[in-house]
């Protein structure tokens, strides 16, 4: 796609993050420093409450951190508090989310569900429906798209939340537990579906997960505990130049 | 369901109005002729000599004069009580039935009477009235009194003995006294209509020169039964249906904000995609917008199927359907601001927790 792959996509320099003051004060990240590049798929791995989806909140521009830096394709977002970014746009234009339970919208049918990334951003309803088709179609979910998610398979609705989070064609992707919901043969599909995409457009995908069946489908791992980055696994080459 | 009731309330106003025209516009007069200092014949009473009819008619511009009286009385048909206002007339002059739908007008100048359908009574029936029996000739639509009660028309000489003579044990204690027995020819009320190159403000002047009598226009007579006798009931209605489109509020204010609450994830995640507030806003004001026109519809169609099931008449226009939409839009979107102040709470994070 001619991207400069040796930039990162996400870069986060010392960011920390607490809850409450004084005696209730919670620790969530402290001092945190990542890269994540084009291609790579990554995981965010820790115990309960070791900051990871705190993490995932901050690099997916839903919450701001108290301290650092942030970067996402090569767009400064977080300046030690004084840099003021439209968050919501960022959110629209760049990052892509994938959740646990899918988080379908039950009241739309998978078309629609997809398509309403693209409404949103402003495209026509037209150029939305063809987009979220094509989408749907390179999931191998197009047959089911005037399905309810209420009438998929779990397999089949984290497919289609996949596709809505494609649709904007975003760089960086964010799943919470992709494959929690799935069982191995299915977590696999979804795995070698991501790594497709991340292939195939030169996005980051930043994965938090518990998942060690899909271990050997990532590029790198960070793990965090208590906040801090406790080790930064590089379990492949991914073809980074570093 | 609600909105229904608050569409029968303006129904049942506008129905009450109708019914108060209904009588007074009956005539088809220009000007009404009352006791002097009275503003009768509906807002009070009124008595004037029945020959003031030659009087009026001889007026410069009158092209037409009726006498008239009105009263309400109670008898019974089959065993039922029957409350009917009894309009009586002069045979071939101004006041009597605008027209029949059932049978034909009175000919004879007694005890037979034109009924509007709403008395339930049929031609051929005979009712009491007085220390007589009645026979219906003819049958008449939607003509009732301002009370709701349905008229009846008979003969100007039987309606004032009904309403004048006294009873015979009153009539004998009153020859036995020596001062003879009250003439009845009184009347209520003179209607008159005036040529078209006259005005019937200028004939209403010329018979306000009778110091014992009272004119006013056709337009002022509407004026009063319409301000001053169904006022009371035109406030005591608008005042329930506000506070029935006050329920109306709460209610669709606690099903948009119970709906918010359950579609809280949904929020979240549409926020966390991208979705702006303006965007989760206008889909809560749709919402309600949307339960808005439903129940509004729903409540107009069943007001309009059941309407004619209701004791008085119930009259729906357009315009007042169209105002209370307007003001039920109004309404929801007001209603709908709990469930937006909810949902612009709502943190995008709330979508990644499990």
């Amino acid at each position: 796609m001619g991207l400069d792959k040796s930039q990162p996509l996400v870069e986060t320099r010392g960011v920390s993050k607490h809850f409450g003051e004084g005696d209730a004060r919670v620790d969530a990240l402290r001092d945190v420093s990542i890269e994540v590049y084009p291609g790579q798929v990554v995981g965010l791995l820790g115990p309960s409450g070791s900051g990871k989806t705190t993490l995932l909140n901050v690099i997916g521009c839903i919450v701001e951190p108290n301290a650092g830096w942030m970067s996402l394709d090569g767009e400064a977002v977080y300046d030690a508090g004084w840099l003021r970014t439209d968050l919501r746009r960022l959110r629209l234009e760049k990052i892509g989310f994938i959740f646990q339970f899918h988080n379908l919208l039950p009241f739309l049918s998978c078309v629609d569900n997809v398509a309403i990334v693209l409404n949103l951003a402003g495209q026509s309803k037209v150029e939305a429906n063809r987009r979220a088709i094509e989408l749907l179609e390179y999931l191998e979910v197009g047959h089911r798209k005037e399905a309810y998610p209420a009438q998929l398979s779990g397999g089949e609705a984290q497919r289609v939340a996949i596709a809505r989070a494609l649709a904007n064609r975003p760089r960086i992707i964010l799943a919470d537990e992709p494959t929690a919901a799935l069982d191995s043969e299915r977590a696999g599909i979804v795995m070698d579906m991501l790594r497709k995409v991340a292939a195939e457009q030169d996005a980051a995908i930043l994965a938090v997960t518990h998942d060690e069946k899909i271990y050997d489908r990532l590029d790198r791992i960070f793990h965090l505990r208590d906040g801090r980055l406790d080790a930064d696994d590089h379990l492949k080459d991914a073809g980074v130049t570093r | 369901m609600l909105l229904g009731v608050v569409l029968s309330m303006i129904g049942i106003y506008r129905g009450m109005v109708q019914d108060a025209l209904t009588v007074a516009r009956s005539p088809q007069a220009d000007i009404w002729v009352v006791e002097s200092g009275s503003r009768g014949p509906f807002a009070e009473s009124s008595r004037i000599p029945g020959d003031t009819r030659e009087t009026i008619a001889r007026l410069h511009g009158v092209s037409a004069a009726g006498a008239l009286t009105f009263q309400s009385i109670e008898t019974q048909h089959e065993r039922e009580n029957l409350r009917l206002y009894v309009l009586g007339y002069e045979l071939d002059r101004l006041g009597g039935p605008r027209e029949i739908v059932a049978g034909r007008a009175i000919s004879r100048s007694h005890y037979e009477m034109v009924a509007d359908q709403r008395s339930g009574l049929s031609l051929g029936d005979q009712v009491p009235m007085g220390r007589n029996l009645f026979t219906v000739v003819g049958l008449t639509e939607n003509q009732v009194s301002s009370s709701g009660d349905p008229i009846v028309y008979l003969t100007l000489r039987d309606s004032q003995e009904l309403q004048f003579e006294l009873a015979p044990p009153a009539a004998r204690r009153e020859m036995a006294r020596g001062s003879g027995v009250a003439g009845t020819d009184t009347v209520n009320a003179i209607v008159a209509r005036v040529s078209p190159s006259m005005s019937p403000d200028g004939v209403a002047e010329a018979a306000r020169q009778w110091k014992h009598l009272g004119a006013m226009t056709q337009a002022e007579q509407e004026n009063i039964l319409t301000r001053s006798v169904v006022e009371r009931a035109r406030k005591q209605i608008g005042l329930f249906t506000a506070i029935l489109l006050a329920v109306s509020a709460v209610i669709i204010a606690l099903i948009i904000y119970t709906m918010t609450m359950d579609k809280l994830r949904e929020i979240a995640t549409l926020k966390l995609i991208g979705a702006s507030d303006r965007t989760i806003i206008g889909l809560i004001v749709q919402q309600a917008l949307a339960m808005g026109v439903i129940g509004f519809v729903f409540g107009a169609v069943l007001i309009t199927s059941i309407k004619d099931y209701f004791p008085r008449r119930v009259i729906l226009q357009p315009t007042d359907g169209l105002a209370l939409a307007s003001v039920v839009l109004i309404v929801c979107i007001l209603a709908s601001a709990l469930g937006v102040r909810l949902a612009l709470k709502v943190d995008p994070g709330e979508a990644l927790k499990g």
